[in-house]
């Protein structure tokens, strides 16, 4: 076959083609994998969820509060968890976004009903690979930057740099400050959801 | 040049990392652990393997004049559709790599062999200077994160062989690399000039 002269027509006539070929394709693709996409972040939920407040029987999933916030000018959205026992509360998981070094920096905070941090997931996160995505691990019961146990209630977590009590990850001080800021925030949305709570009860 | 030769080509004579020097951002930026270096490559392989394929079989109905458009949206076309069912199917991998699986379209050695090569070769010899070219780049990824992960970490796939405290960060971050690529690249040359 011979190869086609770059006329005006035929350049145009080949890569008009080209792209509804291909938006063809990806249109199809994108619908076969919505279902799936959303099913995987479901399951991802559900999983950090036990994963943070561990043994509850109800359905956090499906009692889902959402909390807005206004922190230093801007209104925020916090997605809140309530995890129950026996129509008993033991805790919330919260989700918090702040602004990590490579994106957003989305951390599911789990907290006893005193408010202390009974563990924590990362459900997304556009961190350097090796160095600030080792936040996952880093503030885990145990390792370098523990936060598990303590509670942000009377100073909010701030790095040792910044004169506060916890070890950043080495070489990603910006993620562990908005990973701290996240976990502060969250538990503001915590407290501010169980205040709002006792008074519809009383 | 027989297909065997071509796949050879691609991963020991014209490795794209450590005799043509292309692709170099991706390989310096996710080379920081073993796994994660591997995963990139084969994730470029595929796209690399699709696109040499499609474009040398629609190389004649492409004008010359608008080719590199035409090519850059057959290999973003095949980006898109590898984001998608990563995330998909994979969605752990997807977000150990993150953003720089959509940077994969800037990747040159994508576009570099798909006018360097598919563009003036039939199909399968094309299949074969993908698979040989992504099988290189996976090759060198995988050499060049172990190498770092163990300088800098004590681990190579996450397996520890030393404690991690004596390790030197210096090489998981982006000057280890270059420190890194570079007495790689000198030891291929070494190795190539006895052969």
């Amino acid at each position: 076959m011979k190869k086609l002269q770059s006329s005006l027509k035929n350049m145009l006539l080949v890569l008009t083609s080209i792209c509804v070929i291909a938006t063809a394709i990806l249109a199809y693709v994108n619908q076969l994998t919505t279902g799936p996409i959303a099913q995987a972040k479901t399951v991802a939920l559900k999983t950090a969820i036990a994963e943070v407040v561990p043994g509850f029987d109800n359905n956090p999933a499906a009692e889902v509060k959402t909390v807005t916030l206004t922190i230093e000018g801007k209104e925020l959205t916090f997605k809140v968890y309530p995890a129950s026992k026996e129509n008993k509360s033991i805790g919330a998981a919260v989700e918090s976004v702040t602004l990590g070094f490579g994106g957003d920096l989305r951390v599911l905070v789990g907290f006893d009903p005193e408010g202390n941090i009974l563990n924590y997931s990362i459900l997304e996160t556009s961190e350097t690979p090796g160095l600030g995505s080792r936040a996952s691990m880093w503030f885990q019961k145990g390792a370098k930057g523990s936060i598990i146990g303590d509670s942000p209630k009377d100073t909010p977590f701030t790095v040792s740099k910044d004169g506060g009590q916890v070890e950043a990850i080495t070489a990603s001080t910006i993620t562990s400050r908005a990973f701290l800021k996240a976990v502060n925030q969250a538990y503001m949305a915590y407290t501010d959801k169980e205040t709002s709570q006792t008074t519809t009860q009383n | 040049m027989n297909n065997f030769k071509t796949l050879m080509n691609g991963v020991v004579t014209e490795n794209p990392t450590f005799v043509l020097l292309l692709g170099m951002c991706p390989t310096l930026g996710t080379t920081s652990s073993a796994l994660n270096g591997f995963s990139m490559g084969i994730a470029t392989l595929f796209v690399l393997v699709c696109s040499n394929v499609v474009i040398s079989s629609i190389k004649n109905i492409i004008p010359d004049m608008v080719r590199i458009p035409a090519f850059v949206v057959v290999i973003a076309s095949f980006v898109s559709l590898l984001q998608m069912i990563m995330q998909a199917y994979t969605p752990a991998l997807y977000s150990s790599l993150g953003i720089f699986i959509p940077l994969i379209v800037v990747n040159c050695i994508l576009l570099g062999r798909a006018e360097a090569f598919a563009a003036k070769n039939k199909v399968i010899p094309s299949l074969f200077d993908g698979l040989g070219m992504g099988l290189g780049f996976t090759m060198a990824l995988t050499i060049l994160g172990a190498v770092r992960e163990l300088i800098g970490t004590g681990k190579i796939f996450s397996v520890s062989l030393y404690p991690e405290q004596y390790g030197m960060l210096l090489f998981v971050l982006a000057p280890g690399a270059f420190i890194a690529l570079g007495y790689l690249i000198a030891v291929v040359n070494k190795i190539k000039g006895k052969a």
